[in-house]
């Protein structure tokens, strides 16, 4: 009984692992508040990743919405970029930390 | 409104006078026990106004924004606690922190006797009006009176992210009208 729970789970999870690897990762480094490099061109399915460097936690939140990821102090995390535009994201904490990131098909 | 107003203006004065206060240094300024209690002083105070808006408001943004403040401010207090232990240096209270704290037991007295959404205004008109006095002490006293390098390094992270917390309550300000 258990297994037919877990086993489509599994699957997923195995797919969701597949696409995250697709792409390339791109960093972005956070220290002292400042997201670097603040712009970068990444093509679409790329998968970012923010490190912060503080002893603050940051987010990184698209403006529109699209994605809220949040970065503990001493920690990194990552958010996959699934379709072409330019994304302008800040940190909720902080919010005149910002940066922009161009998503371009591949 | 007459009641932030003076209370902004008393607690600016309050900061003002770190430039005077204390046995001091050649310029008459801070020295780095007192900045660093002043420092402290300050941190603390914005997360006892944290914990009273936690207690008592019951929006949600309110709510996240008192959370960021306690988390950030005692973040930046225990790198503080560990610095000066490193250097050695035992915080000393002073003319300022005692008027900071006085200033601020004052406040929550007031903001006490209130609920709601007014309350809620209070409190964030109040983050706004401290979170700027702050940061021009730190920028205009605290930061170019600290002669340590790591004292100094530290009120300048301090800084950059008190005035993070600037913006934030901004914002909050200005979409909670
Ligand atoms: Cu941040």
């Amino acid at each position: 009984m258990r297994m037919r729970w877990c086993c489509p789970a599994f699957g997923a999870l195995a797919i969701f692992a597949g696409a995250a690897i697709a792409g390339a990762v791109v960093p972005i480094a956070i220290t002292d508040l400042v997201f670097s490099p603040a712009e970068i061109t990444v093509k679409v399915g790329d998968t970012v990743e923010w490190t912060n460097n503080d002893f603050v936690d940051h987010t990184a939140t698209a403006t529109d919405g699209e994605w809220d990821v949040a970065i503990p102090s001493g920690k990194s995390a990552m958010q996959q970029m699934a379709k072409a535009g330019t994304i302008t994201y800040f940190c909720r904490v902080h919010p005149g930390m910002t940066g922009k990131i161009h998503v371009v098909s591949g | 409104m007459l009641h932030t107003h003076s209370n902004i203006l008393g607690l600016a004065a309050a900061l003002a006078f770190a430039c005077a206060a204390g046995p001091a240094n050649a310029g008459g300024n801070p020295t780095d026990p007192q900045i660093a209690h002043i420092a402290y002083t300050a941190g603390a105070i914005d997360i006892e106004a944290a914990k009273q808006a936690l207690k008592i408001s019951k929006d949600a943004n309110v709510r996240a924004f008192a959370d960021d403040m306690v988390r950030d401010h005692q973040a930046v207090n225990d790198k503080a606690l560990a610095l000066v232990k490193k250097l050695n240096v035992t915080p000393e209270d002073n003319d300022t922190s005692k008027a900071l704290t006085k200033q601020a037991e004052a406040k929550r007295a007031e903001l006490s006797k209130l609920s709601g959404a007014a309350f809620d205004k209070a409190y964030v008109d109040n983050e706004v009006a401290y979170h700027k006095t702050v940061d021009n002490a730190l920028e205009t006293t605290l930061i170019p009176s600290s002669s340590n390098g790591e004292l100094k390094a530290l009120l300048q992270t301090g800084l950059k992210i008190f005035e993070g917390h600037l913006q934030h309550a901004e914002h909050l300000a200005s979409t909670s009208k």
